[in-house]
C-alpha cells in the first residue's frame, strides 16, 4: 500500500530550480531513505511533503491526501522533525510534550501514556522538569523524535535527524527509528551518512533537484556497480589514487580513509587470471610508492553514489 | 479553543522564564513614567535675567522691583555696560536681558514715552515666548500705574474706565503643569511598546529558532496561532496600564476623572491596531533585530512624532497634519487625555473611538491575512 505518492513535484525559487520534476512512491511501514548532497533539494522536498512549502507545480498524496488541496488533513497524519532542533528551549521537557501532544488533540490518560513513552525513548525518565535548552544534542534529538511521533502519525518525516551527534547516539537513534517502524509508522528520512542509508528498506538519490536512482540498497549496488570493487590499503592514498586513475582497467577511484576503493571496468570472478593480472599490475605500479594490500570487496552505497555522481559530471 | 488555551499557557510560561521581558513589561513603564513625569517639564518656573540699568533712578528701581516681585524673574546679573549683558546672554547664563536707558525716569516725568530694551535668547522659542508674556504683563501693570499716577497728579480721580481686565480660569489642568498633560499619554506609549515591539519580537523569535516551522506542520490553524500570540500581550498591556495608572494616581496625584472601565475599553480598541501592526512587522522581518529596528523606526517613532504626543499637531505644516489622521495613537491620546483630565465619556469621544476601532479592524485583518499567507 502506498503511503506517499509523489507526482512530478517541482519547486522553483526565482530562477533556481530546487526540486526538478521528481516522482516516487513510499510504501506503508517502510524506512525510506532520501539521499543527496547538501543543496540537492532534500529539505525542500520534505518541506513540501509536510505542507511547509507550496510546490511550484506537481502534487503529492501523503497518506492519501493531496498536499496541494488538502494540507490540513496531511498535517493530521504526519509527524515532522526538522534538522534544526525545534522544541521550545525555554519550556521544560514535560511542558513541550504537553504542548505538542495537546496540539494533536491528545489528552488525559492517553497523553500521559504517550508522554511516558516519549520520555522513555529519549532516556529522560524522571527528568521531565528540566529545561529543554539544557539537554545535550543527543537527548534533544531523541526528545524531538518522541515529540514528533507521540501522536502516532501514519508517516514520520525526519530531516537529517542525526546531524552533529556522536556515533553512539546515532546508533541509538536508528534503533528508535526501527522501533517506530515496527509500530507500523512509515519513516521518511533524509541523511547524508551513507552507512545510515544501509539501514533503509528503500532509498532514492537526488542530485541538483533531479532523481537519479532508486531502489533497495542491495538493488542499487547490483544495478549501478556491475563491476568488481577492489579495496587497496596503503599509506599515501592520494598519490596512489593519482597513479591508478588513468589506468585502462579503472573506472573510478575514490579515497575511503586510509584505503582506496577502485571500481574496475568489468566484473571479474574471484581468483580469475585477469583479476590477478590487474592486482599484480597495481602492486607493481605502486610498489615503489608504497606497500599495498589488495582485497576484493562488496561495493558499499558510498561506492554506488560516488560512482553515480561522478558519472553525471 | 483548547488549542488556543494551550498556546496562551505556553506563552505565559515562556514569559515568566524570560527576565528581560519581565523588566520590559513591568519595570520599564514605571521607570518611564517617573522619568517623564519629572523630565517632561516644559513649565517655566523663573527666568534668569541680566539687567543693565543706565538710569539708576527711582522709577527704574521700581520697575525692577515689580519684576522681581512677580517671582518669574531672577536677576542674576547687574552689568555695568552693554557688552557684559551681551556676554551673559551669549554664555547662556541668562535667558533675558533688560536695558533701561538713562532717560527712563526723565521721560516718564515729562509725560513722554519711555523705552526699555528687552533681549531674549530665542534658541528655545517656547521658553522665550512664555518669558516675554510674563514681561508684557508686568509692563502693562506698570504703565497703567503710571497713567493712574499722572491722572491723580492732574487732579483727576483714579479710574479704570475703558480698561478691560480679563478674569482667566484654566480648566482641566488648573496649574498649567505639562506633566498632567503628558503623563496620560504614557499609557499609549507603553501599549505601543508592548503590543507592537514585543508581539513582533515574540513571533519572529519563533521563526528564528525554528519552532514556527514545527508549528506549521501541526494541525494548529493560523487563527489559533494569531489569537494565542496576541491574547497574552493584550493581557500584559492591561497589566501595565494598571501599573501606569496607579503610579500616576499615587505618585503624581493625577486622578482619572472619567470612567476607568471606559478607559480600559478604549485601550482595548487601541490595542487592536497596535497588535495588528506588531503582527504586520513580524511578517516583514526575518530576524529579531530586523523586527526591532522596523518596529522602532518605521512604526513607533513616526507614531510618537505625529500623534501630538511630542509636538502639537496644530503647529505642524498642513500636509503633515493630514498625515496625522493615519496615526492611531493620535486618537488614543485625544481619548485618554479626555478621560483622565476632562472626565469625558462615550458621548464626547465616540468619533475618535469609532475611528480607532475601524483602523484597528482594518490593520488586524490585513496583518492576519498576510501572516496566514506567509505560513502557507
Amino acid at each position: 500500500m502506498k503511503s506517499i505518492e509523489v507526482k512530478n513535484l517541482t519547486k522553483k525559487f526565482g530562477d533556481f530550480i530546487s526540486v526538478n520534476d521528481i516522482s516516487f512512491d513510499v510504501y506503508k511501514g517502510e524506512i525510506f531513505g532520501f539521499l543527496g548532497a547538501n543543496g540537492a533539494g532534500k529539505s525542500t522536498t520534505i518541506k513540501m511533503l509536510c505542507g511547509i512549502l507550496e510546490p511550484t507545480s506537481g502534487d503529492a498524496l501523503v497518506s492519501g491526501f493531496s498536499i496541494d488541496k488538502d494540507p490540513e488533513n496531511v498535517k493530521k497524519n504526519i509527524g515532522y522533525m526538522s534538522q534544526k532542533f525545534s522544541l521550545y528551549g525555554d519550556l521544560t521537557v514535560n511542558e513541550n510534550l504537553n504542548f505538542f501532544g495537546g496540539i494533536y488533540g491528545l489528552e488525559g490518560s492517553i497523553l500521559e501514556k504517550r508522554k511516558d513513552w516519549a520520555l522513555n525513548i529519549s532516556g529522560l525518565e524522571n527528568k521531565g522538569n528540566i529545561l529543554t535548552s539544557t539537554l545535550s544534542v543527543g537527548f534533544k534529538q531523541r526528545l524531538a523524535l518522541g515529540a514528533a511521533v507521540m501522536h502516532e502519525p501514519k508517516i514520520v518525516f525526519l530531516d537529517e535527524p542525526t546531524g552533529g551527534v556522536d556515533p553512539v547516539s546515532r546508533r541509538k537513534f536508528w534503533d528508535l527509528i526501527h522501533e517506530i517502524s515496527d509500530k507500523g509508522m512509515t519513516v521518511f528520512v533524509t541523511t547524508h551518512y551513507l552507512d545510515e542509508a544501509e539501514f533503509c528498506n528503500r532509498i532514492i538519490l537526488i542530485n541538483a533537484g533531479k532523481l537519479i536512482a532508486s531502489g533497495s540498497p542491495a538493488e542499487l549496488k547490483e544495478e549501478f556497480i556491475e563491476s568488481t570493487v577492489l579495496e587497496i590499503i596503503c599509506d599515501d592514498t592520494i598519490a596512489v589514487t593519482e597513479l591508478l586513475s588513468d589506468e585502462d582497467y579503472s573506472q573510478n577511484v575514490s579515497v575511503f580513509g586510509n584505503s582506496i576503493h577502485l571500481i574496475l571496468k568489468k566484473k571479474y570472478s574471484e581468483n580469475s587470471e585477469e583479476l590477478d593480472i590487474i592486482k599484480r599490475s597495481i602492486s607493481e605500479k605502486t610498489g615503489k610508492q608504497d606497500k599495498v594490500k589488495i582485497n576484493t570487496i562488496l561495493p558499499s552505497l558510498e561506492d554506488v553514489f560516488l560512482n553515480l555522481l561522478e558519472r553525471r559530471e | 479553543m483548547k488549542i488556543i488555551r494551550l498556546f496562551i499557557n505556553k506563552e505565559f510560561r515562556q514569559f515568566l522564564r524570560d527576565p528581560k521581558m519581565f523588566v520590559i513589561v513591568l519595570i520599564a513603564p514605571i521607570v518611564q513614567l517617573v522619568f517623564l513625569g519629572y523630565a517632561a517639564n516644559r513649565d517655566l518656573n523663573y527666568v534668569n535675567t541680566a539687567v543693565y540699568d543706565m538710569d539708576k533712578s527711582g522709577k527704574s528701581r521700581e520697575l525692577l522691583r515689580d519684576m522681581e516681585g512677580s517671582g518669574f524673574f531672577k536677576f542674576n546679573d547687574f552689568t555695568a555696560n552693554y557688552d557684559d549683558l551681551e556676554k551673559a546672554l551669549d554664555d547662556g547664563r541668562v535667558l533675558c536681558g533688560i536695558v533701561i536707558p538713562d532717560d527712563f525716569e526723565k521721560n516718564i516725568m515729562n509725560r513722554r514715552t519711555a523705552d526699555i530694551q528687552i533681549i531674549f535668547d530665542g534658541s528655545d522659542g517656547n521658553k522665550a515666548s512664555i518669558a516675554s508674556g510674563y514681561i508684557l504683563n508686568i509692563l502693562n501693570n506698570f504703565s497703567s500705574e503710571i497713567t493712574a499716577e499722572i491722572q491723580e497728579r492732574s487732579g483727576l480721580k483714579r479710574s479704570l474706565a475703558g480698561m478691560i481686565i480679563p478674569e482667566t480660569r484654566v480648566w482641566y489642568n488648573p496649574n498649567l503643569t505639562t506633566r498632567n498633560f503628558m503623563l496620560p499619554s504614557i499609557v499609549g506609549l507603553i501599549l505601543i511598546i508592548i503590543t507592537i515591539n514585543m508581539t513582533s519580537l515574540a513571533i519572529v523569535k519563533e521563526r528564528e529558532v525554528g519552532t514556527l516551522e514545527q508549528l506549521i506542520v501541526t494541525p494548529i490553524r493560523p487563527y489559533q496561532m494569531i489569537v494565542g500570540k496576541l491574547v497574552p500581550f493584550t493581557i500584559l498591556g492591561f497589566v501595565s496600564i494598571i501599573l501606569v495608572l496607579s503610579v500616576m494616581r499615587f505618585w503624581f496625584g493625577i486622578e482619572v476623572k472619567g470612567s476607568v472601565t471606559f478607559l480600559f475599553v478604549c485601550s482595548f480598541v487601541f490595542m487592536l491596531s497596535t497588535l495588528g501592526l506588531g503582527l504586520f512587522v513580524s511578517t516583514i522581518s526575518r530576524t529579531q533585530q530586523q523586527a526591532m529596528i522596523t518596529s522602532a523606526f518605521l512604526v513607533i517613532m513616526p507614531m510618537i512624532f505625529l500623534s501630538g504626543f511630542a509636538f502639537p499637531i496644530d503647529s505642524m505644516p498642513e500636509a503633515i497634519q493630514y498625515l496625522t489622521y493615519l496615526i492611531p495613537l493620535k486618537y488614543f491620546i485625544t481619548i485618554i487625555r479626555g478621560i483622565v483630565l476632562k472626565g469625558l465619556g462615550f458621548s464626547e469621544l465616540w468619533k475618535d473611538l469609532l475611528t480607532l476601532f475601524l483602523m484597528g479592524a482594518a490593520i488586524l485583518t490585513v496583518s492576519s491575512l498576510r501572516f496566514r499567507k506567509k505560513l502557507e
